[in-house]
């Protein structure tokens, strides 16, 4: 890695984290976000400070600039997007590839099956991932399986459907939900979650090459909170590959997203407070999901904790434990604990208590080691 | 207004001196608070306005300074669509952004007119004689015969794989039975490159486009040489060849696929249209709605072909839909429609034509309801005698069918007699019974087939699915039919 690099976004992670602390001092601080500096490789060429709304108008603009059958839409996205991750590509690119559709989710997917199949370079957005859901047939029933059911004479993997996803504070019920449970039950699509921007770009410039229709859900929190040096030039982060942040030896710790920063903070309250050495892991592609680096962690470890926002009930950690607990029967200490979001509706003025925070998160890994 | 306005006029005595007070003071808070909001991102004329408080100023500020306000730059930046005109709270006339159109000062409900709805395009009466001559397409001999072969070939084909289901070897079939006019005549006017998108009942344009009755009968079957590679239903058909996009049982999905293709095809500039397919039923969808809308919008060259066949299963149409059918939902779509004899071949070809040479020529969606009746079964899963009668069945089989109206236009010019009929059915039978035989006997798809395709690499998971599989089959091989299959 780069030395240079690596002090310089260094210094503005400390910078950043102080800011940080000092604005969301009046929210409940739940997220302090520990941007570690490590980047996959090289830095690949110049960076530039970027939060995740502009590492996503980054990788956009570098999808358009090499891709000329390459086009942008859903709702607003012409004036640059609700959380601005369009901003200037109309001005750019013309306003027959970064346009405004009508008010319609399932037209929205639709659409853009139909541009993918017809060879074209389909991003639609989804203004809110709580929205996706008129969309949901075309989703499942169409896009995943457009490939399968046609003998692969025809495909729709040039889609790529963006949305941001999670709580954000105040969203309440139509504003925070993590519907990734629901379509890791659908063979034949891509679900990517990135936790920071340098992933977030990396990632959406590999779901838009991959040849298979792929869902990018972008936590909203991180929008402006997250910002890291991000290289300008096109770089991919491969799919289906979970990342190790931290190495450890006691219990492995499993999130995605926004999430994967608590984990953070956790093992660093268990080292601190119990002498615990946590192994911390971004899965980054929830279907089709790394099981292999999971389930290696795990042996070691012997001891899982997974945690997300959806609500527990049906949540992909279900999916996850079950996997785990198939594979590494013999080698857990503990049973594979979830940190879930209750079983409710996302509420407002709940949130604080409704989220797997780090309290409870710390418990859990409390209650695990003490099995 | 502030209190503190009104209660600091009213101590002044001099009632002019109040009203110059508060025009004064107007203009000062126009002024202030129009500066604020030119600093304001994003905004709007409405909310500068609210966000100002300036609609409790406005009234005020029209009387005393009787100009109408300029707009701000952040608004005029956001630039509003094209057929709005320049504000100008003077005129008489609605400033909507959502509508183009006068006032009108008494109050009257538009009626839906289903009584005399959209007319019917024809060009030839149920006897298959030419009503407007300017209308005959004058199509080559060859062309018209082309065109009775390939529906009567297809009738022959409906037959016969409905009779194999019947007989248990195939599971299922869906005949097109009366609409052979709808699929051939819009087939002829399209070029082979033009991108279709079907719902089910459209055989006839892939048998027109030149689909080998092997192929058919592959799908059916669900057999080795199938496209699809055994993966479907009966009926399911789809050729990368012929443009024809694969079948998916969904009702009504392909609507807005078929508006992003040919956005993407229109991006291209390759003077290809791409023509979507469904029924009167898949148009209640709320795909079919938002196909409409975004073809529309988004200015896509693209056919949207309706087949009013009647019945939606068992359901008819006054309980599908209580305006004047599909065409008439066309223009509040803003979209150019027509109403035509579906079991009339030349109606339909000139429609599909114009609308074709249009659509590309204009960037602009075109809806063509082509009226026809369904003669057979919703598929062999169905039995139609439950919910109508054999009279209107035999009607509309003896007397307006597409496949008859145009044998008696060619009779009429010579080109078809009884003899060539004979020996056009005995061999159109022939050719569907080997091409039958062909297919039975032909193995079914390697079951390896049944893990590849989810996505375009197999994940390592599913391989381990299939491995798992294949451990199971070695053990309990006698309860799995796998001598059908390939090895």
């Amino acid at each position: 890695m780069n030395t240079i690099c690596g002090w310089k976004v260094l210094y503005l992670h400390l910078q950043w984290c102080v800011c940080s602390i000092v604005r969301l001092s009046l929210l409940e601080i739940r997220v302090v976000l520990l941007l570690h500096s490590f980047v996959f490789g090289l830095c690949p060429g110049p960076t530039q400070k970027m939060n995740l709304f502009q590492s996503v108008t980054s990788a956009l603009d570098n999808t358009l600039a090499s891709d000329p059958t390459a086009v942008i839409f859903g709702e607003d996205v012409a004036f640059g997007g609700v959380f601005r991750c369009t901003v200037g590509l109309r001005d750019k690119y013309g306003k027959d590839r970064v346009f405004n559709t009508p008010l319609c989710e399932q037209g929205i997917v639709g659409f853009g099956i139909g541009l993918a199949v017809a060879g074209a370079t389909a991003i639609a957005e989804i203004q809110f991932a709580d929205y996706i859901f008129p969309a949901f047939d075309q989703i499942v029933n169409e896009a995943a399986k457009y490939r399968y059911r046609s003998g692969n004479l025809f495909d729709c993997g040039n889609l790529t459907i963006r949305a941001p996803w999670g709580c954000v504070g105040h969203g309440a019920l139509y504003h925070s939900q993590s519907p990734e449970a629901f379509f890791a039950h659908c063979p034949g699509i891509k679900i990517v979650i990135p936790r920071s921007p340098v992933q977030a770009k990396g990632l959406l410039l590999s779901c838009i090459i991959d040849k298979n229709p792929c869902i990018f859900f972008e936590p909203k929190i991180l929008y402006r909170a997250a910002v890291e040096q991000v290289p300008m030039e096109s770089y991919q982060i491969p799919l289906s590959q979970a990342e190790v942040l931290q190495e450890g030896s006691d219990i492995t710790l499993l999130a995605w997203g926004t999430q994967v920063h608590v984990m953070r903070e956790v093992a660093a309250m268990a080292q601190e407070k119990l002498g615990v050495s946590c192994e911390v892991i971004d899965l980054r592609t929830i279907q089709p999901w790394d099981i292999e680096t999971v389930c290696k962690s795990v042996v070691k470890t012997g001891r899982l904790l997974v945690s997300h926002e959806a609500p527990v009930t049906g949540g992909f950690a279900a999916e996850i434990s079950s996997t785990v607990q198939e594979e590494c029967f013999l080698n857990l200490e503990a049973p594979i604990t979830r940190v879930c979001g209750y079983d409710t509706p996302f509420p407002h003025i709940f949130e604080p208590f409704y989220i797997p925070d780090k309290w409870k998160c710390f418990d859990a890994v409390k209650r695990m080691i003490n099995y | 207004m502030s209190s503190f306005t009104w209660d600091y006029c009213a101590k002044s005595a001099c009632a002019r001196s109040k009203c110059v007070f508060i025009g004064v003071k107007c203009i000062l808070r126009t002024i202030v608070t129009g500066l604020y909001g030119f600093h304001v991102k994003f905004c709007t004329i409405h909310s500068w306005a609210a966000r100002s408080s300036l609609a409790d100023w406005s009234l005020l500020g029209v009387r005393l300074l009787r100009r109408p306000r300029p707009l701000p730059p952040c608004a005029r930046a956001l630039s509003p669509p094209l057929q709005q005109q320049p504000f100008d709270s003077l005129a008489e006339k609605p400033q909507f952004p959502g509508a183009s159109a006068e006032f009108v000062d008494h109050l009257e409900f538009i009626q839906p007119n289903v009584i005399s709805g959209i007319p019917v395009y024809r060009v030839m009466d149920r006897q298959g004689q030419i009503i407007n001559p300017s209308e005959d397409p004058q199509l080559p001999k060859e062309m018209v015969l082309n065109f009775y072969q390939k529906m009567t070939l297809l009738n022959t084909m409906d037959r016969i794989l409905y009779e194999s289901q019947r007989q248990g070897r195939i599971s299922f079939y869906m005949t097109n039975y009366g609409e052979e006019g709808t699929h051939v005549g819009s087939a002829a006017a399209l070029d082979p490159e033009d991108l279709v998108f079907g719902q089910y009942r459209e055989a006839g344009v892939l048998m027109f486009r030149g689909f080998p009755l092997d192929l058919f009968m592959a799908q059916c079957y669900a057999n080795v040489d199938d496209l699809g590679k055994g993966r479907q239903m009966p009926v399911h058909y789809g050729s990368k060849d012929l443009n024809f996009v694969t079948i998916s049982s969904p009702l009504a999905t392909q609507i807005p696929q078929a508006a992003g293709a040919a956005y993407a095809i229109k991006r291209e500039n390759t003077n290809r249209v791409v023509i979507c397919y469904f029924g009167e039923g898949a148009a209640s969808e709320g795909d079919a709605h938002a196909g409409f809308n975004f073809a529309a919008t988004l200015e896509c060259p693209l056919i949207f072909f309706c087949r009013n066949n009647g019945y939606a299963i068992s359901t008819p149409t006054d309980e599908q839909y209580r305006g004047d059918g599909i065409a008439a939902r066309g223009p509040g779509y803003g979209m150019l429609s027509i109403r035509v004899d579906g079991n009339d071949v030349f109606a339909v070809y000139n429609a599909t034509k114009e609308a074709r040479r249009r659509a590309i020529a204009e960037n602009q969606p075109f809806l063509i309801e082509a009226m026809t009746y369904r003669i057979g079964h919703h598929s062999t899963s169905d039995d139609s005698s439950a919910y109508r009668s054999v009279d209107e069945v035999n009607y509309w089989d003896k007397q307006d069918h597409p496949i008859s109206r145009l044998r008696h236009y060619m009779t009429a010019r010579g080109w078809w007699g009884e003899e060539e009929e004979r020996a056009w059915r005995k061999q159109s039978r022939k050719l569907v019974m080997e091409a039958f035989e062909r297919a039975e006997k032909r193995q079914k798809p390697h079951p390896d087939l049944l893990f590849s395709d989810v996505y375009l690499e197999m994940p390592p998971s599913l391989e381990k699915q299939k491995e798992s599989m294949w451990r199971h089959l070695q053990q309990y091989r006698e309860h799995y039919p796998l001598d059908h299959y390939e090895k």
